[in-house]
């Protein structure tokens, strides 16, 4: 048991010294979900297999640890060298390799090396290279998550120690005040301010919840940080709890991350066996439990009020505020709600003090951001870059810019509730205020990068089509506004609309901005919006000419065969419908009447001979 | 208080004939710290429904009825939560769960197309389940694996880089 302050550290100096003195080498394994489904498992056991047969286990450790963010090269494996302290990362493995990578002669057997495009800013040197800067995903990547030894021997739980033992409640909370972290999950509102209204409230009972329900579609930050480094949420909910005064977390959880469901029951149950969770922690008389509450994918439940009804057995559905949950919550006492990317911030600016959070970032929005950055991009993957970075660092230098020599068109930013920006804001830096002025959002950390092939109309009906599935159904300007919204999107693409329906698709658009009851409603349209300020020209191509410019939208298109064809019969072979005929060795033709624009002969061909128009 | 509800007799009882069952949700029910006050028991009310889903695969109205009783609310708040919520299902699906990634990653890499394909192949629109029981049809919100959009799963297998040619293959694999 880990009963104070000094019994933490004499307990990590502890463990520093059970390193054997003959460890060589390190091999860190990527095995989050991405990585598993990537095929990290076989190589896992390669490679644990390829020690025992050399009999290295004296000098070679496995470890396998969470998402490295490298999700364009998985499986990822990073060598460590603890002589030296050089760290190799390979990409693209393959079990075959493990034998190689083992005897550290990779070059032979052709294993790409991955460049590091990050430094941690709490315990390395400013890499100039580096356009990340880790702070919430420090140990993602680099420790096993399921080991809670790992986490201490990287400061854990030192910061819980350090306010437990030394510091006054109001003390944390001027600290996170001045540090100027904002909420992470979408809104932005400062961390330290709503943990002062919850703790003004005078109540028997507070709760501390942790918002891990990210249902932002093309979003993964949280599950990386819960997969990767599940402890670093639990101190920081401690830290909160002793700054509110509350006594019982709730971590509410999404059902469809069963991995990091997995690693946070393990983390509770080894932190309660340590003593870090449960009866006087660190000797103070303070106690705390966290508990877990599972969602059953509901997107609305993102949204605080409707996490509360969550967890409290009810439908998902949000409620005017005020009164706010710091006033009135969970069980109807004070609550804190946060999500999992700003407590991964916490124990940071605890341990190294508010000015050092202020150096990185900006000076609105201090500190780092996670991004998932996806799309039509080279380099799909995690990334924690400074806030006031720029998108055209991260979409063309961490990216590596658009697949397929392709041209850059927009990038979306803040899921459905956001807005797509275009190439001529690529050197804004952003924070908060910026994309907000940009129509867009910084939202949770989704990024998806989107190329010349993509219809805007499209995209934007997408996001509808999205939000239409999850709208509680509470309000009437989301639950029936969005689905008209919709309809005159889809009246669009498929080549039916007028010059009015993009006129209500705007004022509808801010009617429902305006009256919604929640942030769900109240961001739907932004999509809508921010695609036809930003390709008006794209709506109207559709509504004028019935023609979609990116040559996606099916009911605009026509299948045509040109004079490449050699009559090698393939797309007919292929068509579904058989719609396409004509002699062997001669042009063959497409009946547009019978044609369902499937694309299949499109594809098919391997003469170029079908054009879409 | 619910004595009332009582389910149409006729059909045959799931919970009869599958007795094994019944008692591993009732055991796992009467584990939770439940008391008299249902507005505290309703907190266990999704995690017992989950675990409900995860014995039976779906929730018939007599496994509803059940949870009902063992947290002291009525039938229709039950069923009121389970339509909430996309994860629970009131009627069984096939053996071979076939979910589209429908995350915005997926999308513009063209999961259109591919839920296209297994709609036509299968006849069955999303969310529905063929005859005989084999397959089911649905979308899934990003599961994170971004990196092989366009993803389908077939239950727990993950199918990364799929292209619409490629449905007939992963049918046939479902053997």
């Amino acid at each position: 048991m880990i009963s104070s302050a000094e019994k933490l550290e004499e307990y990590e100096k502890g463990l520093a010294g059970r390193i054997p003195s003959s460890l060589r080498t390190e091999i860190l394994v990527s095995m989050g979900t991405c990585g598993i489904a990537a095929g990290t498992t076989p190589i896992l056991e390669e490679l644990k297999k390829e020690v025992s047969e050399q009999k290295l286990d004296d000098s070679v450790k496995i470890v396998q640890v969470g998402c490295m963010g490298l999700c364009h090269s998985e499986p990822t494996i990073e060598v460590v060298d603890k002589e030296s302290g050089q760290r190799i990362i390979f990409g693209n493995v393959i079990a075959s390799q493990a034998k190689s990578i083992v005897a550290k002669s990779v070059r032979t057997a052709g294993v790409q090396a991955v460049a590091r495009t990050w430094y941690c800013p709490e315990d390395e040197e400013m890499n100039p290279d580096a356009i990340q800067a880790r702070i919430v995903l420090r140990n993602c990547g680099r420790i096993d998550p399921e080991e809670i030894d790992e986490y201490i021997m990287r400061s854990g739980y030192q910061a819980a120690a350090k306010v437990l033992a030394s510091m006054k409640p109001l003390d944390v909370i001027k600290i996170i005040t001045e540090s100027g972290l904002k909420g992470r999950g979408g809104g932005g509102f400062p961390t330290g301010r709503k943990w002062k209204f919850a703790a003004d409230q005078k109540s028997d009972e507070k709760y501390v919840v942790c918002n891990a329900d990210e249902g932002d579609p093309g979003a993964f930050m949280d599950r990386a940080v819960l997969e990767g480094d599940p402890h670093s949420v639990l101190e920081a909910m401690i830290i909160a709890g002793f700054a509110v005064g509350s006594h019982e977390g709730v971590i509410y959880i999404r059902a469809e991350y069963p991995l990091a469901v997995k690693r946070l029951h393990l983390a509770i149950a080894q932190a309660k066996e340590k003593g870090l969770l449960g009866k006087n922690l660190f000797g103070s008389g303070f106690d705390f439990n966290i508990e877990l509450k599972y969602g059953a994918g509901a997107f609305v439940c993102g949204e605080e009020t409707a996490l509360i009804h969550s967890v409290e057995g009810k439908r998902g559905e949000p409620s005017f505020k005020p009164p706010f949950p710091a006033v009135s919550g969970l069980w109807k006492k004070p609550t804190v709600v946060n999500n999992v990317e700003t407590y991964a911030n916490v124990c940071a600016i605890i341990r190294n003090g508010a000015a050092w959070f202020k150096k990185i970032g900006t000076e609105n929005s201090p500190g780092t951001k996670v991004f998932s950055l996806t799309g039509k991009i080279n380099k799909v993957g995690l990334i924690e870059v400074p806030i006031g970075t720029s998108l055209r660092d991260i979409i063309f230098k961490l990216g590596d810019g658009i697949k397929g020599g392709r041209k850059f068109k927009a990038v979306q930013t803040g899921g459905p509730s956001g807005g797509c920006i275009t190439e001529a804001s690529l050197d804004t830096p952003i924070d908060y205020n910026t994309l907000i002025a940009l129509g867009s959002m910084m939202g949770s950390g989704g990024m998806i990068v989107m190329d010349e092939d993509d219809c805007m109309v499209n995209v934007a009906k997408f996001f509808l089509d999205f939000t239409l599935d999850e709208s509680c159904g509470r309000c009437t300007p989301c639950r029936i506004g969005n689905k008209r919204l919709h309809e005159m999107l889809k009246e669009i693409t498929d080549g039916n609309g007028t010059h009015e329906t993009l006129t209500k698709l705007r004022k509808l658009s801010d009617n429902i901005k305006d009256t919604a009851l929640c942030g769900l409603g109240q961001t739907s349209p932004n999509p809508v919006l921010s695609t036809i300020k930003n390709f008006e020209g794209e709506y109207l191509a559709h509504i004028d000419h019935r023609k979609c410019p990116a040559k996606v939208c099916a009911k605009l298109l026509s299948y045509l065969i040109n004079d490449n064809c050699v009559g090698c019969t393939l797309c007919a072979k292929n068509c579904p419908v058989t719609c396409i005929s004509g002699e062997k060795r001669q042009k063959h033709l497409i009946d547009q009447k019978k044609c369902i624009k499937c694309g299949v002969c499109y594809e098919a061909c391997k003469f170029h001979a079908i054009d879409k128009d | 208080m619910n004595d009332g509800q009582e389910i149409c007799s006729g059909a045959t009882s799931i919970l009869e004939s599958l007795p094994e069952k019944r008692k591993e949700l009732e055991d796992y029910m009467d584990g939770l710290p439940l008391g008299n006050d249902p507005e505290k028991n309703r907190g266990f009310l999704i995690e017992s429904l989950h675990k409900a889903q995860g014995i039976f695969g779906y929730l018939p109205e007599e496994v509803q009825l059940l949870v009902a009783r063992k947290l002291k609310l009525h039938l229709s708040e039950v069923f009121g939560v389970i339509s909430f919520y996309s994860y629970f299902t009131i009627v069984p699906k096939g053996r071979y769960k076939i979910n589209v990634c429908t995350g915005t990653a997926c999308f513009v890499k063209g999961a259109d197309g591919i839920v296209g394909e297994f709609k036509r192949f299968l006849n069955i629109e999303m969310g529905e389940t063929t005859s005989d029981m084999k397959f089911s049809l649905g979308g899934l919100r990003c599961v994170g694996a971004c990196s092989l959009a366009p993803v389908v799963l077939v239950n727990d297998k993950v199918y990364g880089n799929v292209t619409p040619k490629q449905v007939p293959d992963i049918l046939v694999e479902c053997k």
